[in-house]
């Protein structure tokens, strides 16, 4: 990680300082429906997103992660509570609902690039429709941002003719020619297979280690979760509200030999338990449910 | 030398694939050739088989085709039919797509409207035949209207199907990429609707040609045939006529001709629509 510190610096003398992207999360709370009768789905929940850094959220499907996501977001409002990023309120009191804004930028589920668009296309989008470069500059950076991502070659294909796990890579990079001082991951690998998953993973860490964007990530994925993070939020079930924290100390920039090291397995057999604890609990609930 | 057969057609048409390509002319094959020996079974074999037999032999129809293809009158009629077909398509076109965009985006002029939609669509455009010679001055312009209510209605459908079949995830995300509503509608809505205004332009083409035949026949074929004989006024007068005439032949001709026009703008539709949605082509 020989350049690290030059990109860091370059950054830094350009724009605002790096550590910059905190989210603070303060007594959340989100119901759908009416206040009294209707769905619990985020209960007092009270988290930070530390600036710069990877933050992972844990917990079993269904359980209201994706909901304090789209909240950060802005494409849904919460019931109480507040959300700021650094020092401005995105959402709290008077104003439930985030203005959504390239600042933060979704990664989603099963990916959003779009179909019509050509890869580069996507990647300038968000520039281009901020108005705040021509097209031709636009094309060079995601063109620089694309080759710098391992993904020359593609450019004037469409998403639909790329791999899945290409496709999401081109969206991280469609992300971050946003410039935003945080990337919302909401379970952004999910439907890969193991194998490309590791690979994701590191291109992950790769990209964030020459960013240093900070980055909210949301998984069910424990695994995953631990090798990411700088922070581990376990979540309980529906209605969901932090369970555990962890400060994962396994040194960056971390590669997949972490895995197999002491310290990564004691996180694994500190948290295992309080996880399966919830997804029995959300098992159950779903069982009564039907 | 089936291979070598299907080596040479391979090249000469992209079209033309392997199995199913001779699965087809096999299959073709076979029907013409059970409906020759059927039309002919009481001079072949000395009886007649049922409803086959009353059909003319395919080698007549092509030999009335053949002499129809010289004679201006069937190209006329042609020509007559396929004007009201793209007249009533393009007009059901350029209504029915921001009418069909309008419904999806506006909550508030899909609840005025869509009722009303409702309770017209089910009505055959056939239906509309009478009305529409009492309301429209000229017999044209009834004809016309008709062919335009058999692809309105279906063009409508799908666009409204599919700007709401539209992921919410690209709103979202172009949201965020700090799109105005103008770019949504443009750059999400339009390409996003694309295919469905495609499919819908593709099968509402073939109802218009269902339509206008139909609407031909009923209303006398137009003022362009309305004094009968040969002149012609559109391809389902040309069969009515023939039917009146005694010409059998050139009924199942005329009938061919509508499905090979029919054919032929369906391909023509599906072409464009490719060129137009070049992300959903395959490889």
């Amino acid at each position: 990680m020989s350049v690290e510190p030059a990109v860091m610096a370059s950054r830094s003398a350009v724009a605002q300082p790096v550590r910059q992207g905190g989210v603070r999360i303060n007594d959340v709370v989100k119901i759908y429906g009416a206040k009294d009768t209707g769905l619990l789905a985020v209960d007092h929940c009270t988290f930070e997103v530390p600036p710069g850094e990877i933050t992972v959220c844990v917990g079993p499907s269904g359980c209201g992660k994706t909901t304090l996501l789209n909240a950060i977001a802005g494409f849904h409002s919460i019931t109480s509570g507040s959300i700021y990023l650094d020092d401005e309120m995105l959402c709290g009191p008077g104003k439930l609902k985030a203005q959504p804004g390239p600042d933060r930028i979704v990664v989603f589920q099963n990916g959003a690039l779009f179909p019509w668009k050509t890869n580069i296309e996507n990647v300038t989008f968000g520039p281009i429709m901020q108005g705040v470069m021509p097209r031709a500059e636009a094309d060079d950076k995601a063109r620089a941002m694309m080759a710098d991502a391992g993904l020359r070659g593609i450019e004037h294909n469409y998403p639909g003719e790329i791999s899945s796990g290409v496709r999401r890579r081109v969206e991280i990079v469609r992300a971050l020619m946003n410039n935003p001082k945080i990337l919302l991951l909401d379970e952004p690998y999910r439907a890969l297979d193991s194998l490309t998953k590791s690979v994701m993973h590191e291109a992950l860490l790769e990209i964030f280690y020459k960013n240093r964007v900070s980055i909210f990530f949301i998984t069910h994925d424990l695994e995953e979760a631990i090798f990411l993070g700088h922070k581990v939020v376990i979540m309980t079930t529906r209605p969901c509200r932090p369970k555990k924290i962890l400060d994962i100390d396994i040194p960056h920039p971390r590669d997949y030999s972490v895995l197999t090291t002491k310290r990564f397995r004691e996180f694994m057999e500190e948290t295992v338990a309080a996880v399966h604890e919830e997804a029995i609990k959300a098992f159950a609930a779903g069982e009564k449910e039907r | 030398m089936v291979a070598a057969a299907r080596a040479i057609s391979g090249k000469l048409t992209g079209f033309v694939a392997g199995d199913d390509f001779w699965r087809g002319v096999v299959a073709i094959a076979a029907f013409l050739i059970f409906w020759e020996a059927g039309s002919r079974s009481h001079a072949w074999f000395g009886f007649s088989f049922p409803w086959v037999s009353q059909v003319p032999a395919p080698t007549a129809v092509l030999q009335a085709m053949f002499r129809l293809v010289q004679e201006p009158s069937f190209w006329n009629s042609t020509f007559l039919s396929t004007l009201r077909v793209f007249e009533g398509f393009f007009a059901a076109m350029l209504i029915g797509i921001p009418l069909g965009l309008a419904m999806a985006v506006s909550r508030t002029f899909f609840g005025i409207s869509f009722p009303v939609f409702e309770v017209l669509r089910p009505i055959p455009p056939l239906a509309w035949v009478p009305a529409s010679i009492i309301f429209w001055p000229t017999q044209e312009l009834s004809i016309a209207f008709v062919t335009f209510l058999g692809a309105f209605f279906t063009i409508v459908i799908n666009v409204i199907g599919g700007a709401r079949a539209i992921d919410v995830r690209y709103f979202q995300a172009a949201r965020s990429m700090g799109s105005s509503t103008w770019d949504i509608f443009r750059r999400i809505i339009l390409p996003g609707t694309l295919p469905s205004i495609v499919v819908g332009a593709t099968v509402g083409v073939g109802i218009t040609w269902a339509v206008v035949v139909a609407a031909e026949m009923i209303s006398g074929g137009g003022s362009a045939g309305s004094m009968g004989g040969a002149a012609g006024g559109g391809l389902g007068f040309f069969i009515w006529n023939s039917y009146v005439g005694g010409s059998y032949t050139q009924i199942v001709a005329g009938m061919i001709s509508i499905g090979i026009a029919g054919y032929a703008s369906s391909a023509a539709l599906r072409k464009i629509g490719n060129l137009m949605t070049p992300w959903l082509s395959e490889n």
